[in-house]
């Protein structure tokens, strides 16, 4: 994806694999490519299973055909060719051959109101996306915890990257909205030994969901109030002390207070984070935090990063701005930490530890700091790699941090740090009036 | 009295592993200016070549049919671990510390947390996930002591943690070396044009850091016979709250707020239920550094913080 945006303005002229990869694909605009993708879903799902059959697979590979060609490599040409037949051919010929269509669809778009062109991506999207995870169960749950994953990133990326603290808190922040919303939701439409029966008919759940993830936001942001005060004073490594203090604080309270279950953690949240309300979540968070770091506020908070003592001296009220940074950071946390907490039915004060604190760190510096686009492919790149790697076990995790340590190593600061997200810049169609080739 | 004595002595116990794994974390910030996240894990690591080493120790010397005493044992074992886990941290410095020598230190950060979890699972793929027991090399002696009991295990953690600590310390006042880290510690840059050589020094750091955190695993390993892979995690992040909260590079401030840190630990366990342990012993840390941002021994932000 990112490849198509940077090539659009030298397609054509670049020699060797990247010019080949421009000439191929550089004028086809986004929706060519989410119209590539529901195509591919759809004929998995029409003709999935005889194929699979056909090939000799015992069923349609899951992930990608990674787990099947890890765990038996005789299946390996089988895989492959069904990920080709399947996903890569038509995404490819969707992608090439109606690159014309698709740019005028694209051109008609964008020339409507501003908000049409994103509302229609993000519907083809979220249908491409609905069918795909429709096939299993497994899916499904993978899907969600990666746009939760998504949240969480990007929520980190503010304080990590675009404030430029060490902020080791997250893991507390989503702790605190998980269990304010499930004891929200638990405590009020479920039949539940620790908080008695419902007290509100359960088909008005779905409609307070919103409500509930709202106030696990909010409460997470009152909480980061303890690492937002102190940040007027301090910053750097003692900030990332006094945050990792907050991280084990908030563990260890959860772990004191028996009503939420203590140690033994909390289930029975009611299945209400479903694949659409986890999606729309995401695209909130997505367009609000995006929206965040192109306003002043957000150029405020580079001001903060790069030079605390210019950007007072250029009225910039650092306090309000660090303050807004780690209240906002928070919030969105807590709301991706409500969402997990409905998505898995089931927390328990460990889930919210060191090891969370890891992997959620290695999205935000494997993406690229500083960027909305390197926070979405950190999170997606490192928990698709996750699952795919499933199969190798233990070995996973020595690949992972390997794969990480040689990305800082050759790209410091993440894959695609330093860029912005610019919508109406991605969904612009690639040819014509409105193109710039 | 005796049972606030008894206290003390379990304090010190705690107090010294934190102490001597805070050293590590302390000296490689005061010359690189930057934390080796890994450092817990190095400590894990150190009791597991410290078992590799006890065990291979004793049955040599069954094979050859003589009886070592056991304090030699324990002797030859943590001094050719710490020779062991020197190099182990040498690698790591030179894998995931020097190629990042310009890069933001976030991303050092972050090359230390990922080599940690290297080291965890690599152990976990080579041992499996059984946990292991430290053979026991001394026998435990109970003294009574005007009615505080201590066992000659902690006299010897705590003589030997000190005795490390004076060894440290010897060498960096006392030698050309340990004069090549105070001046590396104090100008980073200029220093190194001096034809001070700063991957010599950087190296060094962290083998003198990664064989404290041998002794300590090792005599943690005594104390409490039984090791798993992510043993370290807890004690590392301890550990490095105990550096920051000495103040940055500071030894001094890391053996104290090491120490202070077992203390506040153990007697919050003894005055409220344990379960609430971490919970207040953060809380007053959160305090003190609401107080004192830069901990105790450490300065203000200044020139020398590069960011």
């Amino acid at each position: 994806m990112q490849g198509t945006v940077n090539q659009r303005t030298d397609a054509g002229t670049q020699r060797g694999l990247r010019g080949w990869l421009g000439r191929q694909f550089g004028r086809t605009p986004m929706i060519g490519w989410l119209a590539g993708a529901l195509v591919a879903v759809v004929l998995e799902q029409q003709v999935g299973d005889p194929l699979s059959e056909l090939l000799g697979l015992p069923k349609i590979p899951v992930l990608f055909g990674f787990n099947v060609a890890l765990k038996k490599p005789l299946l390996i040409p089988s895989a492959l060719a069904f990920e080709l037949l399947i996903y890569a051919l038509p995404i490819w010929l969707v992608a090439r051959v109606a690159s014309p269509v698709m740019n005028r669809v694209s051109g008609i778009l964008y020339r409507l109101p501003r908000w049409v062109s994103p509302a229609v991506h993000l519907a083809v999207l979220y249908a491409a996306l609905h069918i795909w995870a429709d096939l299993s169960a497994y899916r499904g749950i993978t899907l969600r915890l990666m746009l939760i994953a998504v949240m969480l990133t990007l929520s980190l990326n503010l304080i990590n990257g675009y404030m430029g603290e060490f902020s080791c808190s997250h893991p507390g922040f989503m702790a605190l909205g998980a269990y304010t919303t499930s004891v929200f939701t638990v405590g009020l439409f479920m039949n539940d030994k620790l908080f008695g029966p419902a007290l509100l008919p359960a088909a008005a759940g779905p409609w307070l969901f919103p409500a509930a993830l709202l106030l696990g936001g909010a409460v997470a942001a009152v909480g980061a109030l303890v690492v937002a005060i102190p940040s007027f004073r301090t910053r750097g490594d003692y900030l990332a002390i006094i945050s990792l203090a907050f991280l084990f604080i908030v563990k260890s309270l959860i772990e004191n207070l028996e009503f939420v279950g203590g140690p033994r953690g909390m289930s029975k949240q009611p299945n209400w984070a479903t694949l659409p309300v986890v999606f729309l979540w995401t695209v909130a968070c997505l367009w609000t935090i995006n929206n965040f770091v192109r306003s002043t506020m957000g150029k405020a908070l580079n001001a903060v990063r790069d030079d605390e003592l210019a950007a007072n001296a250029m009225t910039v009220n650092t306090r309000k701005t660090k303050m807004m940074g780690f209240l906002f950071a928070a919030f969105w946390a807590g709301v991706a930490g409500g969402l997990f907490a409905h998505v898995l039915r089931y927390v328990n004060p460990g889930t919210f530890g060191l090891q969370k604190l890891a992997e959620v760190l290695a999205m935000v510096y494997f993406g690229g700091l500083n960027s909305v686009y390197g926070s979405i492919v950190g999170a997606v790149s490192i928990s698709l790699l996750g699952e795919a790697l499933r199969a190798l076990e233990i070995l996973k995790w020595i690949i992972i941090p390997l794969l990480l340590i040689l990305v800082m190593i050759f790209r410091p600061t993440g894959l695609i740090a330093f860029t912005e997200f610019n919508v109406r810049d991605v969904l612009r169609p690639k040819t014509g009036p409105d193109g710039e080739v | 009295m005796v049972f606030f004595l008894q206290n003390v002595v379990n304090a010190l116990q705690w107090g010294s592993f934190y102490a001597l794994i805070a050293l590590g974390y302390s000296m490689v910030y005061g010359i690189l200016m930057l934390f080796n996240f890994a450092h817990g894990d190095i400590f894990m690591v150190g009791a597991y070549i410290g078992f590799g080493v006890a065990t291979g120790l004793l049955a040599l010397s069954s094979a050859a049919g003589v009886a070592l005493p056991g304090w030699f044992v324990l002797v030859l074992t943590i001094l050719l671990s710490m020779v062991l886990t020197a190099l182990v941290g040498v690698t790591v410095e030179r894998v995931g510390y020097r190629p990042l020598r310009g890069a933001p230190r976030a991303s050092a950060a972050i090359t230390g947390l990922m080599i940690g979890i290297i080291l965890e699972t690599g152990n976990l793929a080579l041992l499996g996930a059984r946990r292991i027991s430290f053979p026991s090399l001394i026998e435990t002696a109970t003294y009574n002591v005007g009615g505080v009991y201590v066992t000659n295990k902690k006299i010897m953690i705590v003589v030997v943690s000190v005795l490390l600590m004076i060894a440290l310390h010897q060498f960096i006042h006392r030698t050309r070396w340990g004069m090549a880290m105070r001046a590396m510690a104090f100008d980073y840059v200029v220093v190194p044009l001096m034809g001070v050589p700063i991957n010599t020094i950087a190296a060094m750091t962290f083998a003198i850091g990664s064989a404290l955190a041998a002794a300590a695993g090792i005599l943690f390993g005594v104390a409490y016979p039984v090791l798993d892979p992510y043993m370290g995690i807890v004690f590392g992040w301890k550990a490095f709250v105990a550096a920051i909260l000495g103040g940055r590079g500071s030894i001094l401030g890391a053996t104290l707020a090491g120490f202070l840190l077992g203390f506040i630990e153990i007697f919050v366990a003894m005055v409220f239920p344990s379960t609430l342990r971490d919970l207040i012993a953060y809380s007053i840390i959160l305090v003190i550094l609401t107080f004192r941002p830069h901990g105790f021994f450490g300065e203000p932000h200044s020139a020398r913080l590069r960011l």
